[in-house]
């Protein structure tokens, strides 16, 4: 039977130490609300979407009521847009009015986001999938609960060097139109390489098209707890150090599977996977960087941080794995600069830099994410970093993200605030050589070789 | 059987049982098990309960437990065990 003393553990994991269910992601199938018409298609996906998360936020919370643990989000992600439309969208502005309708079906249901304004054009770009991107400025700047990814590149593909030229451009529109916002439309923008189709975090998740017509992914978080139980083995060998990752890794992932299961079932949905990530916010005591410190960094960036995420990311893994009985997602630790006070602290005391952040993406989950940069920085630039991150993630056969936000109107030394989960990022500087005659070359970078491992 | 756990954390003062179980037993809510420590100077307790034939429903149980301790100054909670077994036992 159940003792006092592990009542209290978990208890204090939730009250103290911002152990929480970070989401509850309802993946659901538009691939039935294709027409000719692209107002059709707009009602059969408002139909789709608030019928099947009609009880989504409502069985959310009384979960949340019934063990006593937060659930912080409850999201949808959708097939990827691009494919929805192709068949009825003949302009820019009839994508627009999808992304729309998503919007309103998003506040119908009481989600805070829904993700899937998508294209994957990891090899190469149809029509429909290139207005879908020229569409992303116009749709994240007019939306509020939409979020776009555009996967650039896979493994088995390589990468589609024309897409990430485009997407340099569409990311610096969509910084110009959300200009009075500090450019937050860029914050719900992504870019992908070896894009999950199960993943349920946002600004990446959408419902690939070899999943069911609807399927229940939940993200667990809790990188308060990792601290503050590694707070009780400093100066311990690496040996007391991972298992004690692992074994809060097993805990908090158990949390995640419960809840995933508890949803399914009370929803009706089959369960698709548990994603083991640490996602940090801004809150204080819930930051992966103070982890890294407690490992023994004065701050994250430090020499020895990519070994010590290496480490993390690895026995969260180990420890999550056996407490799960479908892992998935994106499963690792989340680097994201703005929503970690600790990462912030980090940029503010010098300590972390961009090429820093870069290798750091090498050994964990996603990659340069909710990065404030300059707004006058080059679109060429941002191509070339989005095709730095795609190279990692292309022969790592991992999956690398980008996430960059050039704030229109600040430069290095200023701050952009973006508010609530998002938090606020101080802007780094960024390699200002240019790299302008290698992205404009056109076609594609061949997929890797998988032999000779080097 | 689905058992339920109810923590009861807060100063030390006369009653905190007495006025938790007479809810309780109101409610018709079993109870099977007791344990309590005092961790510098609070009191802290837990019952692992039987609600399957409560007369309230387990929000509502919930939230009028809740009203409960902070009438007397504590923090009342009441959650699904499977949360603890699932978290402490493989």
């Amino acid at each position: 039977m159940i003792n006092i003393f592990e009542v209290n553990e978990t208890n204090d994991m939730i009250e103290k130490e911002n152990l929480d269910v970070r989401t509850i992601t309802l993946g659901i199938s538009l691939l039935d609300c294709c027409s000719e018409d692209v107002d059709k298609t707009c009602d059969k996906i408002y139909e789709k979407i608030t019928h099947k998360a009609e009880k989504l936020v409502s069985v959310g919370e009384d979960i949340s009521h019934e063990f006593g643990i937060p659930i912080v989000n409850k999201r949808i992600s959708v097939t990827p847009v691009s494919l929805i439309g192709a068949s009825s969208c003949r302009s820019t502005d009839d994508f627009v009015k999808i992304a729309k309708t998503l919007d309103r079906a998003a506040s119908t249901v009481g989600i805070n986001f829904l993700g899937g304004y998508s294209a994957l054009v990891s090899k190469g770009m149809t029509s429909a999938d290139e207005m879908l991107i020229r569409s992303i400025p116009e749709a994240l700047s007019t939306t509020n609960l939409v979020c776009s990814s555009v996967n650039l590149g896979s493994t088995k593909t390589g990468i589609n060097m024309d897409a990430v030229r485009l997407m340099g451009e569409i990311i610096k529109e969509t910084a110009e139109k959300t200009r009075d916002n500090d450019s937050i439309g860029c914050a719900k923008l992504v870019v992908f390489c070896n894009a999950p189709d199960d993943n349920p975090f946002m600004a990446g998740a959408f419902h690939g098209v070899t999943e069911a017509d609807s399927i229940i992914n939940v993200g667990v978080s809790g990188p308060g707890v990792v601290k503050y139980a590694l707070e009780k083995v400093r100066g311990e060998s690496f040996e007391v150090l991972c298992e004690t990752i692992k074994k809060t890794a097993f805990k908090v992932t158990r949390v995640g599977q419960l809840v995933a299961r508890e949803a399914s079932n009370m929803l009706g949905v089959p369960f698709g996977i548990v994603d083991l990530s640490l996602a940090p916010t801004p809150a204080i005591g819930d930051s992966v960087a103070d982890i890294l410190c407690e490992i023994g960094l004065e701050h994250a960036g430090a020499p020895g941080t990519t070994a010590a995420l290496a480490l993390l990311n690895d026995q969260v893994k180990k420890g999550g794995v056996m407490a799960s009985s479908y892992v998935g997602g994106l499963s690792g630790a989340f680097i994201p600069v703005s929503e970690d006070q600790g990462m912030i602290d980090a940029v503010n005391a010098g300590a972390l830099t961009l090429e820093k952040l870069e290798a750091m993406t090498c050994v964990c989950s996603v990659g340069l994410d909710m990065i404030a940069i300059p707004g006058d920085t080059k679109a060429t630039t941002i191509s070339g970093i989005i095709a730095d991150e795609m190279a990692i993630g292309m022969v790592n056969q991992k999956t690398t993200a980008v996430r960059l936000i050039p704030v229109i109107g600040k430069g290095v030394g200023e701050k952009a605030e973006f508010g609530g989960l998002l938090g606020y990022a101080p802007i780094m500087p960024v390699n200002g050589f240019s790299c302008d005659a290698f992205v404009n070359r056109t076609g594609r970078i061949p997929a890797p070789i998988h032999s000779f491992k080097n | 059987m689905k058992k339920t756990i109810i923590t009861v954390v807060g100063k030390d003062t006369v009653g905190i049982i007495a006025k938790t179980c007479t809810y309780l037993a109101d409610n018709n809510i079993n109870i099977l098990d007791i344990s309590q420590t005092i961790v510098s100077d609070y009191f802290n307790m837990m019952m692992i309960v039987d609600m399957n034939k409560a007369t309230k429903k387990f929000g509502v149980v919930a939230d009028e437990l809740e009203e409960l301790g902070k009438s007397i100054g504590v923090i009342i909670k009441c959650q699904q065990e499977d949360i603890f077994n699932s978290m402490h036992r493989i």
